[in-house]
């Protein structure tokens, strides 16, 4: 027994036993030490939430994601292909049933397009008349999502896989084939994180489609169903149920015009605020977020293809 | 050693996260993925001595506040990590602790863990509805604990390997 208080110089045994002997002083974790740990947590925390968008912190932010940006696009590259598996494995009757429904919506839409020549052509007219030359043409870097934030950070933004090197700066206007997705908040030299417009800091300027009233589009960050609430500036004006809902877009605002976001699902008017909140439906589907496009002004230098405004990559 | 030692248990934490914003979001229920940081720090506290682990805590919590697409007020992270390596660090007894013992370390630190985060953006301003919040919670303990028996007794090995207090040699 002589190993219990001795010096633990033979056999494994003893040394195990005389390093739990000691695990006893080592267990109590030092409050100093917690003290000063804490206190620099708070002192991050001031930092960070009074400097704003120029905080001290950002330039850690960058060099961090310089670093982690790589590896989470590496990372995503290596999972693409595993998480793809459950879509191959679908049954050639579902496979039929989505052909059938997909080529009556495709005829559909082929007669609304024949139609919609006309309009158009009048639209156009109207759009050169009002926009400036320069402002028309809008390319797009395409670009995958790599990294999601949880929803333990109660923050929706992603990180996608082209940043500064791409021709994507801050404040730029994130869509997919169904509508608004975010904008950017900041980016590194190879990634950018998007701000999703379900987060609840996200307010979109919005436009209703039958009507051309605007209002502004808050994100409301809940967890179960992405919904996004619409508030118009006139309270007089009822937005209809179904009503599509477009960015309507400012000169050096973020959100590019015209880019769809949601369609109006619900409708309640607020006694106390007497404004009319609507509660829109947006297109994308945030669960499931893969490609993704970033506006950019039309001849940016990209280290990728940029889909240039008339369809053609470049 | 010491560096050695310090190097491995950054690269801990660099896979833990990456894998817990690129790989876990795929099986995320609601975007509530399993807080791998968080596993590693009570795995850390749970085998090395108390003041590494604080500040391995604390790295943690940096790490998750900065790495991108993170966007919060940096530092609560931080803040509710190194509450959760003291708070490991003080659970543990002299004796090598029993399955039991980690799963209930691990559900505590999980739910002290996110609460703290919670808290601290309930007073920032940053979260959202209590009821979400208190979901967010339950769901994130829950898979804290699913994952538990795969990812705790390989770190808890791995720390305790480099442990100088352990093996002395």
């Amino acid at each position: 027994m002589g190993a219990l208080g001795g010096n633990g110089a033979t056999g494994g045994r003893e040394r195990r036993w005389r390093g739990i002997s000691r695990l006893d002083a080592r267990n109590r974790p030092p409050r100093s030490l917690l003290v000063a740990l804490l206190l620099a947590s708070v002192t991050l925390i001031t930092l960070d939430f009074h400097g704003g968008t120029d905080s001290p912190v950002e330039p850690a932010r960058r060099v961090i994601g310089e670093a982690f940006g790589p590896v989470e696009s590496a990372t995503a590259a290596v999972i693409r292909p595993f998480t793809a598996v459950p879509s191959w494995l679908r049954t050639q009757g579902s496979l039929n049933d989505e052909i059938r429904d997909l080529e009556a919506e495709n005829s559909e839409l082929h007669s609304l397009v024949a139609t919609a020549g006309y309009d158009r052509n009048r639209l156009e007219e109207y759009d050169g008349l009002t926009q400036s030359a320069e402002n028309l043409g809008q390319a797009l870097v395409p670009a995958r999502v790599v990294a999601y934030g949880s929803s333990q950070s109660f923050s929706n933004t992603v990180t996608i896989d082209a940043g500064s090197q791409a021709g994507i700066g801050a404040d730029m206007t994130v869509i997919n084939n169904d509508g608004l997705v975010g904008r950017v908040l900041r980016v590194t030299r190879t990634t950018a994180t998007v701000l999703l417009i379900i987060d609840e800091e996200s307010i979109v300027g919005g436009r209703v489609g039958s009507s051309l009233e605007i209002g502004f589009v808050h994100g409301k960050g809940s967890l179960a169903d992405d919904e996004l609430d619409l508030r118009l500036v006139d309270d007089a004006v009822i937005p209809a149920e179904h009503d599509t809902v477009v960015t309507w877009g400012s000169s050096e605002g973020p959100y590019q015009q015209g880019v769809p976001v949601g369609r109006v699902t619900d409708v309640y008017s607020s006694l106390i605020e007497s404004s009319q909140r609507a509660v829109l439906q947006p297109f994308v589907n945030f669960s499931a977020l893969d490609v993704v496009g970033v506006m950019v002004p039309t001849g940016t230098t990209s280290d990728r293809a940029v889909i240039e405004a008339d369809g053609a990559m470049r | 050693m010491t560096r050695l030692r310090a190097l491995i248990a950054a690269l801990a934490i660099s896979v833990a996260l990456i894998l817990q914003v690129s790989l876990f979001p795929h099986f995320a229920w609601h975007g509530i993925v399993p807080n791998l940081c968080l596993l590693v720090v009570v795995g850390a506290a749970l085998t090395i001595n108390a003041p590494s682990a604080m500040v391995l805590g604390f790295v943690a919590g940096v790490a998750l506040d900065l790495v991108p697409p993170a966007d919060h007020v940096a530092g609560r992270w931080a803040l509710a990590l190194t509450v959760v390596a003291f708070l490991a660090a003080r659970v543990r007894q002299d004796v090598k602790p029993t399955a039991g013992a980690v799963v209930g370390t691990v559900a505590a630190a999980s739910f002290v863990g996110t609460s703290i985060f919670a808290l601290t953006g309930l007073l920032l301003g940053e979260s959202g509805a209590v009821p979400d919040l208190l979901q967010v919670i339950a769901v994130a303990v829950l898979w804290d604990v699913l994952l538990t028996p795969l990812v705790l007794p390989p770190l808890m090995r791995l720390f305790g390997r480099l442990d100088p207090h352990l093996v002395t040699a």
